[in-house]
This record gives C-alpha cells, sequence and structure tokens, in this order.
C-alpha cells in the first residue's frame, strides 16, 4: 500500500456507468480521492471525464454505481457534501450582469461564510483581481473571469474541490498563476482536488496522481512520473495521444 | 429549509434588477399599457351605458389588477430561472448548498416583490387616472391576491418544469403559460356568461373562483366564503401537484443528463 493510499479518502466512485442511448459514456469507473491530493482526469474529447464530473457534482445521475463523499453517500447526503465542496470551469460564468463582488457576496451567502466582505477581499487580492471589484462581470477577459471564478470556488475553504479545465484558454501567464493558487490552497488547506484539463503541463505540475479515461474506462493510473516511464511515449503529452488513438499507453509489440 | 440561502437568492435577484433599468421598464411598462387600455375601455363603456352598468363595468380594472396578480407572481418563479439560464449561472446554483424547495421559495419571494413594484404602481394608475379605488374591495383584498399570488407560483413551477423539460426553446411558455388558461378563468367576464361546455372547466381553477368572488363583492358587497375556500383548496391541490412535476421533471432531466446541456447551452 502506498502512502497516498493510507490517506483519508475524500471522494470515491463505485463502479460507476452512465449510458447515454445505450452508449456507455462512463463504463465502470471506481476512484478514489485522498486527502490533500489533487488528482488528474484526463481523457481526449468523448473520453468520459465530463460526464464523471458532472456525476461527482450531482448533475447527472449514474445508470448504476455509487458515489461517496467524506465517507458518505452522494445521493443521500448531497446538501451536506456540497457544503464542504466547490466547482470551477472554464464553461460555466457567474452572472455576467451583475458585478464581481455582488457575484461573490451572493455565493459567500449562500455557502454561508463568515465575514464574507473580508474573505471576498482576502480572495480578490489573493488571485490578483483586487481591482476588479467593481467591474461587470459578464466585461471581463478570460483570465480576469477564470480568476473571479475560482475567487467563487474558494469562498467556502472547501475541502474538495472540482475544477473543469481552469486554465482553459488563458495566456502562459496567467496559467502560470492559477496553477501557483491552486498548488497553494491544496498545501495550505489539504484540500482534495479533482482537476481536468487538455493541457499537459498543468497536468504535470499540479497533479499528484492522475488518471487516464478512454471510451468511458480507466485505461491507466499512477503518478505521471510513473506513467510516462511505462508508456512508450518521452511525455504526458506522447502518453494522451498514444491513450487517445489507440486506448492503451504502450505500443503493441 | 435554510432562510439564509432563500435570502441570498433574493439578494442576487435584487442586484440583477437595480443593476439592469430593462428590467425595471419591464415590471411597470407592460402593466400600465394594460392598463391604459383598459381603463380607456371601460370609460368608453361607462358613457355609452346605462348608470349601473356604468359602475358595474369599473370591474374591469380590478381585473385587470388581480390578474396582473397572477402573471407577476407566475413571471417570478419561471423569469427567475430563466435569468440563470441566460447568464449560464443555473450549474453553479445547481453544484451549491442549495435545495430545490429553497431556490423556489427565493423565486416565490421574488414574485411577492415584483407583485409589490406593479401592484403599487397599477393602483396609484387606477385611482388617479380612473377613480378606481381596488381598495374598495375592502378586506376581501387579502384572501384575493394570497390566493392568485399562489396560483401564480403553481403556473410558475409548470412553466419552468416545461422549460426544463423542452429546453430554451421553450422559454417562451415563461410567458404564455398563464394566457392558455386567461380564456377559462373568467377574469373578464362572468362564468355564466361562457360557453356551457367550459363552465365546469372554469370552476377547477382557483382563479375562477376569486374573480367571481370579485365581481360579487362590487355588485353586492358579500360574497359566499365557499368561494374562498374552494379558491385555497384548489391551490393546495395545484401547489402540490406543480411541486412535485417540478421535481419529477428535474430529477428527470438530472436521469437523461440534459441539465447540464441545458445549463451550458
Amino acid at each position: 500500500m502506498s502512502e497516498t493510499d493510507q490517506r483519508e479518502v475524500v471522494l470515491e466512485s463505485r463502479e460507476l456507468t452512465r449510458e447515454f442511448d445505450g452508449v456507455k459514456a462512463l463504463d465502470a469507473f471506481s476512484f478514489k480521492l485522498h486527502r490533500g491530493e489533487i488528482l488528474g482526469l484526463l481523457g481526449a474529447n468523448g473520453a468520459g471525464k465530463t460526464t464523471a464530473m458532472n456525476c461527482l457534482l450531482g448533475l447527472t445521475l449514474p445508470t448504476s454505481g455509487r458515489i461517496f463523499a467524506f465517507g458518505k453517500s452522494l445521493q443521500d447526503h448531497k446538501i451536506e457534501i456540497l457544503q464542504k465542496s466547490n466547482f470551477s470551469s472554464a464553461y460555466v460564468s457567474l452572472p455576467g450582469n451583475l458585478k464581481v463582488w455582488q457575484n461573490l457576496l451572493v455565493f459567500a451567502h449562500i455557502y454561508g461564510v463568515r465575514d464574507p466582505k473580508k474573505k471576498i477581499a482576502d480572495l480578490l487580492e489573493m488571485l490578483e483581481v483586487t481591482d476588479l471589484r467593481e467591474r461587470v462581470t459578464g466585461q471581463l477577459s478570460a483570465g480576469e473571469s477564470t480568476r473571479v471564478n475560482l475567487c467563487k470556488a474558494f469562498l467556502n475553504d472547501p475541502e474538495l474541490l472540482m475544477l473543469d479545465e481552469p486554465t482553459a484558454s488563458l495566456d502562459p501567464d496567467i496559467a502560470d498563476k492559477v496553477r501557483k493558487v491552486v498548488r497553494r490552497r491544496q498545501r495550505e488547506h489539504h484540500c482534495s482536488i479533482l482537476y481536468t484539463s487538455h493541457n499537459m503541463r498543468d497536468i504535470e505540475e499540479v497533479c499528484d496522481r492522475v488518471i487516464f479515461l478512454h471510451k468511458g474506462k480507466i485505461v491507466c493510473e499512477g503518478r505521471p512520473a510513473d506513467i510516462i516511464a511505462r508508456s512508450s511515449g518521452s511525455s504526458l503529452e506522447d502518453v494522451f495521444i498514444k491513450i487517445a488513438r489507440d486506448g492503451e499507453i504502450v505500443d503493441p509489440p | 429549509m435554510n432562510f439564509r440561502t432563500i435570502s441570498a437568492l433574493v439578494m442576487r435577484y435584487f442586484f440583477l434588477y437595480t443593476r439592469s433599468p430593462m428590467r425595471l421598464v419591464e415590471l411597470i411598462f407592460w402593466p400600465v399599457v394594460d392598463l391604459v387600455v383598459w381603463g380607456n375601455v371601460t370609460v368608453f363603456i361607462q358613457r355609452n351605458t346605462n348608470a349601473q352598468f356604468g359602475s358595474f363595468i369599473l370591474f374591469m380594472l380590478g381585473a385587470m389588477i388581480l390578474w396582473d396578480v397572477m402573471f407577476r407572481a407566475q413571471q417570478g418563479v419561471a423569469i427567475s430561472f430563466l435569468e440563470d439560464v441566460w447568464t449560464r449561472n443555473l450549474l453553479n446554483v445547481f453544484v451549491a448548498p442549495v435545495r430545490t424547495a429553497e431556490y423556489l421559495s427565493a423565486t416565490f419571494v421574488v414574485g411577492l416583490l415584483r407583485i409589490a413594484v406593479t401592484g403599487l404602481v397599477l393602483c396609484l394608475i387606477s385611482w388617479f387616472g380612473y377613480s378606481y379605488n381596488i381598495f374598495s374591495l375592502g378586506w376581501w383584498l387579502i384572501p384575493f391576491f394570497l390566493s392568485l399570488m399562489v396560483f401564480g407560483w403553481s403556473l410558475g413551477m409548470i412553466s419552468t418544469a416545461l422549460i426544463l423539460r423542452w429546453g430554451q426553446a421553450a422559454e417562451s411558455l415563461a410567458w404564455a403559460v398563464p394566457f392558455f388558461l386567461q380564456p377559462v378563468v373568467a377574469a373578464f367576464y362572468p362564468v355564466k356568461d361562457m360557453p356551457a361546455w367550459s363552465q365546469p372547466l372554469a370552476w377547477c381553477f382557483p382563479a375562477t373562483h376569486v374573480f367571481e368572488g370579485m365581481r360579487e363583492v362590487m355588485k353586492t358587497g358579500a360574497m359566499d366564503w365557499t368561494a374562498l375556500v374552494w379558491a385555497f383548496v384548489l391551490n393546495i391541490v395545484y401547489l402540490a401537484l406543480a411541486g412535485w412535476l417540478f421535481v419529477w421533471i428535474l430529477n428527470l432531466t438530472r436521469k437523461r443528463g440534459l441539465l447540464t446541456k441545458f445549463a451550458t447551452q
């Protein structure tokens, strides 16, 4: 048993299957996310990452299988689990017609944040977007919007954080800042993070462990360096391409 | 139910309305246009009919105001939901610790606030423009308002459920659903003057009992309590059915994986 395995399990899926019109988008997907771990969920488009994320957030019900967070069933303790979790996606925005502080204040109240004004000020400062406080959310650039979304995701100091492509469409400078902030939160708050991205640089830099999905099934999992060593490629990007094309990480003999 | 969550969601709608003057225009402009048109028609009829009917025809203005109570309550629920769809905020709400009952309760409060704003403006215009005082209905006004508001909430939940089921292509239902019922709830004419086949249908809606009651109060100064009791009993039935329909369709969209598709369209 590895060191990682001994940590408390924060999120777990057991034999999770999701079918759409008879096609399995997720096929007996089982995994564990441990306390303080950053787990990358990888795969080509259509591999099942988004379906997995949606099931884990309770947005889509699985065809079969169970999900547990903090040792409790998501189906039976959804509100309690969501209170300790948060989510940010490059594809989900905060209401564009409100000012940044208004959006954050609303979510701070929903999550029951104590001293929300101070919390918002601290998070805006941490993500270097204090100057955006009075700006209308819909007028922010992609980079600004991503960082404001992250502020929302950090509002309740979540023990479980799900980040869906947080660096999509960001320039290298902002992407680097986002990666550093995510790492810092994980270090300081021992937050468990499920992270999806198509950017392998992100994954190598941020994730402790990764799971590769192909056609809804786990093809391989482990530390990025171990996976590269096991594969016939020289980088995680090579592994990604190999899996996307062949569904396996080594060249057939 | 967590009142902090409800107040947070209501605060969001408050920010939305105060930041967008066009929303206030929508809240006031169309009801005022309606009232002025109906007011002028009423004045025209009053001047061209006998005195007894002329005084009775004022019920048109009362009906118009009460209809708007129901319509605004329905809009409070349906448009609040659509605001989340339009701003692509639905997923943020559904992955937050917000119970369905809290979400719906917040939209009910928004409906109540919309009624307060629109109702006040309409009452003032009808008083100063047409010498019609809705408060001449006396204490009956309170159960009338409550009953129509609750029926509006039910219609709002039904509209929202249908939009959830059929996606944004069906969003015009947010405005259309109350008007599907307008011909049969006897808002602007008595049930006895409706086609015979439609009269039993009319009595199936709580709004019909309210509008009939309003006319009776205006005509005689009194009304039959049983009509109000019917309205409240029917409201409980509609509220329960609409709530069940909303939850059932929400679960159906989760089962079919439509919720995320719909929310990120």
